[in-house]
């Protein structure tokens, strides 16, 4: 039943969609590891890693795109999520070093050797356990989100002040992390992993793999998306978007459809972040702060809001043009990312989808026009 | 050794003999001589004898030796005071103060000196300083005692306190004297517990310490007085430290203050976002750094005036940068706040990126002017004259924008457009022309802000983003569209982040505001300050 109501929220071209990312995942990994590197379709390794951290990324933006193109709430503090879950897989992975630290301490990692730790602080436990930390990358996020929109959604606090509410909380957890009595590492946080389950995290086989659990979790949480989106569910969550107060006037709990959509989005935020770390090899305060969330909302923006596909383009185009300007301009990066923010939200209110969508109806008009 | 000692106070009471006579110069001339010539033990009575000569230029004589620069010429025995100059030495004659030209120190030896004639060297220059002719010196010197309560100067300091005239120094004597008395394990106790009395007025930190210590060495009636001044100064020093606290939160309130007032009449008039308003800060900054930089290499007699000239120029062009972005991107987007927000982000980083590539990505520095450097003493507390200004301009600025939105056209105009925008336009006032000043007002007083951050904050690209989201706390907290809950919040958070400071570290008691205003905000979204009115959105 639950496979069926997944399929029904899915149209053609998103099963298209779906389809193409899972082909991505199987296809690429293998051109690394099959082909030989003299191949001229062989994909080198740090194209697979630069491609799994983008997927990650249209993870990210997806969770942003479901609460802010579907729900009108704008997060600015949807990195907090994806840090945290970041955090969360970082811990174990710390945890997984074991004695192969350069103190060698079987329980402590390094810098807690460093820092006179006597003992594992108490919520680093169960982070040995592979499950343990599977489940916290999705409840810690996910309890935080439930805590605050709790709170937000039933005193009403609604649109730019829920934007300054989340900005805040990301910027407080900054600071937070970055203190070293936080018992995470401080502001070199958490890095020098060496195994994910039993396997080297530096082997080219390890890294497909993870290139492949990235493309299938992007996958789930479009399919997610969708379904969700196209229920009953989601069409009166387009319509507390559209006009909040009337839903409230019809007699719907306007709070919980927020609180849902809000949770959701922060769980899959968390499972991005935690598919990030071990791909991009550390997790550090700085993926709390304020910018990397709102560049994720841009994003959501150039892809084109309140379109599932929009998000996941936007993502992979806009890093890439981040990959390519920072290496050959760096000056110009900032000013090109400025310039998009301000296009985008001037001229493009519907993202790149939304031109798109936009071109065919103006040429299918024209050809109605045609005949007569 | 024995002998030596009658020697010694048969050379103070000649010096002192000598004192009375004229001729002053040619005994200060013997004693420096003895000083140079002979033994560590013949060195010593003469620094007794030079400090009781009570001759005010024995002191730097004294104070050239202690510091090891006291030379004799080996080619003419004259004693010389020598200052390093390069690898040479620039000699002065110690008896007469003239200089003396120079020479290597080959040419020289030098008057050694070992700890303990240290000691006796300060204690000389100590009661030396005592009688200087200069109030300041004296009152320094009577400071420094009540610190080392060295128990040999008392001597001298009797005489000085029977000479002084001047009450405050005669104050400072006594209480060294007090002091000296206390720390003499032999004193009467009669004496002792008027000088506890003393030292109890006195409440500062040393006086604690002093009352401290007797309080433990002693028993009886001194014990109980000395633990009842010693509680009492605890009492008086804990609330200072709270008026410390206050005027600290006060200081960080104000330019909590500055940067966010311009935010509450964009955010609070137009409900624009203006993620860009950290950047107008930034521009104010850089702004002042320019007006320095050209006042440095073409007037630098205009140094002391400089940031009096950055000001209008500051508000210009921050604010005609605003009306520029409001010209071309805000007014594009009004009724769509979350777009403006990115919109206007977007613009921060693009202002950040042309800042870095025009003056570089490292601090630049901005100079105190020197009516802002400095400190003075206010009971226990040290104000710096820098953020005395501070506070004094940020309220200057709020007064100023108050007025001008009560007393002018402008302000009257402004606050029609912020309560009803369809009326105020159809009663013919040119609401885009209005927006485009109020954008441009706003801005204008963030630069002005830049301004007076300039010289407490790091002058670089990232000046603005340090401030944006306080700043936002502020105008959130305070309540929309109200210049004084502006104000208040300001305040608030800055003297309750200072009050926080000392029990949870400054980053803690930051997180610990912050999560207080993410609660505030459910209890009351519209802010401590709302504008009460019926509008539903």
């Amino acid at each position: 039943m639950i496979t069926r109501f997944l399929w029904q929220g899915m149209d053609r071209n998103l099963r298209l969609c779906v389809l193409l990312i899972l082909a991505v995942g199987i296809a690429l990994p293998l051109a690394n590891l099959i082909l030989a590197a003299t191949n001229p379709a062989h994909v080198p390794s740090w194209v697979l890693q630069l491609f799994g951290k983008y997927l990650c990324y249209a993870l990210l933006a997806l969770a942003v795109d479901l609460v802010w193109g579907f729900c009108g709430i704008l997060s600015l503090g949807h990195g907090a999520f994806f840090a945290l879950g970041g955090y969360c897989m970082g811990m174990y992975l710390m945890r997984q070093i074991g004695t192969r630290g350069v103190y060698g301490n079987p329980i402590l990692p390094d810098f807690m050797v460093f820092l006179n730790y006597k003992e594992l602080p108490w919520f680093w436990h169960g982070f040995d356990h592979f499950w343990f930390a599977a489940i916290m990358v999705v409840l810690v996020p996910s309890v935080l989100a439930f805590a605050l929109g709790w709170f937000a959604f039933r005193s009403r606090v609604t649109g730019v002040y829920l934007s300054i509410i989340t900005q805040a909380m990301t910027f407080a957890l900054m600071l937070a992390f970055f203190r070293n009595d936080m018992g995470l590492g401080g502001n070199n946080g958490l890095t020098d992993f060496k195994d994910i389950l039993g396997y080297s995290v530096q082997a080219s086989e390890t890294r497909a793999a993870l290139f492949f659990a990235s493309a299938v979790a992007l996958a789930l949480g479009l399919i997610i998306s969708a379904a969700v989106v196209s229920s009953r569910f989601g069409k009166a969550l387009t319509a507390v978007r559209d006009a909040e107060s009337r839903m409230r006037f019809l007699g719907y709990r306007v709070e919980g459809f927020k609180l849902f959509v809000f949770v959701l989005s922060a769980a899959m935020a968390g499972v991005a972040g935690a598919l990030y770390v071990p791909q991009v090899g550390i997790i550090n305060p700085g993926e709390f702060a304020p910018g990397n969330s709102i560049e994720a909302v841009l994003w959501v923006a150039v892809g084109g809001r309140g379109t599932l596909v929009g998000p996941i383009i936007g993502a992979v185009l806009v890093n890439f043009g981040k990959t390519w300007l920072t290496g050959a301009l760096p000056e110009v990066w900032l000013f090109a990312l400025g310039a998009l923010f301000i296009v985008v939200t001037l001229l493009l209110p519907k993202g790149i989808v939304g031109l798109w969508g936009q071109m065919k109806n103006r040429s299918q008009a024209r050809k109605a026009r045609a005949p007569a | 050794m024995q002998f030596i000692r009658p020697f010694s106070v048969l050379l103070s009471v000649l010096a002192s003999l000598a004192l009375a006579g004229a001729a002053h110069a040619a005994d200060l001339a013997t004693l420096v001589g003895n000083l140079a010539s002979g033994g560590l033990s013949e060195r010593e009575a003469a620094i007794t004898a030079l400090a009781a000569s009570g001759d005010e230029r024995a002191a730097p004589i004294l104070e050239a030796l202690g510091a090891g620069q006291l030379y004799t010429r080996t080619s003419d025995k004259l004693v010389v005071i020598g200052k390093t100059d390069g690898n040479r030495l620039a000699l002065t004659e110690a008896v007469s103060g003239k200089p003396a030209g120079n020479a290597v120190e080959a040419d020289l030896e030098r008057v050694r000196v070992n700890n303990r004639l240290r000691g006796t060297i300060e204690a000389a220059v100590g009661s030396l300083t005592l009688m200087s002719p200069n109030a300041r010196t004296r009152l320094s010197a009577a400071d420094a005692l009540f610190k080392r309560r060295d128990a040999t100067a008392l001597a001298a300091l009797d005489q000085a306190l029977a000479a002084e005239k001047d009450p405050r120094i005669k104050r400072a004597m006594s209480e060294a004297r007090a002091a000296i008395v206390l720390a003499t394990a032999d004193s009467p106790p009669a004496q002792k517990l008027a000088a506890i009395a003393l030292v109890r007025e006195r409440g500062d930190r040393d006086s604690l310490g002093i009352l401290k210590t007797v309080a433990a060495a002693s028993d009886g009636e001194v014990k109980t007085a000395a633990t009842a001044g010693a509680d009492s100064i605890e009492q008086t020093l804990a609330a200072w430290q709270m008026v410390q606290n206050v005027w600290y939160g006060i200081s960080l309130g104000s330019v909590l203050l500055l940067a966010a007032i311009g935010l509450a009449i964009t955010f609070g008039t137009m409900g624009v976002i203006n993620m860009a308003h950290g950047e107008m800060v930034m521009l104010g900054a850089y702004t002042t750094f320019v007006v320095q930089e050209v006042i440095r290499t073409s007037a630098p007699h205009l140094f002391d005036v400089s940031l009096v000239i950055a000001l209008p120029l500051a508000f210009l062009v921050s604010g005609a940068i605003g009306i520029l972005i409001e010209r071309t991107i805000i007014r594009f987007l009004y009724g769509r706040p979350l777009d403006t927000l990115l919109a206007t982000w977007g613009l921060s980083l693009v202002l950040q990126q042309a800042v870095r590539s025009i003056f570089g990505s490292s601090n630049r520095e901005v100079g105190a002017p020197s009516w802002m450097s400095g400190t003075f003493q206010l009971g226990q507390l040290n104000i710096t004259y820098g953020r005395l200004w501070i506070v004094v301009f940020a309220l200057v600025v709020f007064v100023a924008l108050i007025l001008l939105l009560r007393k002018t056209p402008l302000g009257l105009y402004m606050r029609a457009v912020t309560q009803n925008r369809p009326m105020a336009s159809a009663v013919g006032i040119r609401t885009p022309r209005v927006d485009a000043l109020t954008f441009g007002l706003g801005s204008g007083i963030a630069g002005l802000a830049g301004v007076a951050l300039s010289q407490i904050d790091n002058v670089s690209p990232n000046l603005g983003q340090g401030y944006i989201i306080d700043s936002f706390m502020v105008v959130v907290f305070g309540g929309v569209g109200n210049l004084f809950g502006t104000l208040i919040g300001a305040l608030t958070l800055g003297v309750v982040n200072k009050f926080l400071e000392p029990y949870a570290g400054a980053v803690l008691g930051k997180i610990l505001v912050l999560v207080f205003i993410i609660m505030f905000i459910q209890r009351r979204p519209r802010g401590l300050f709302a504008l009460k009115g019926r509008s539903v959105e």
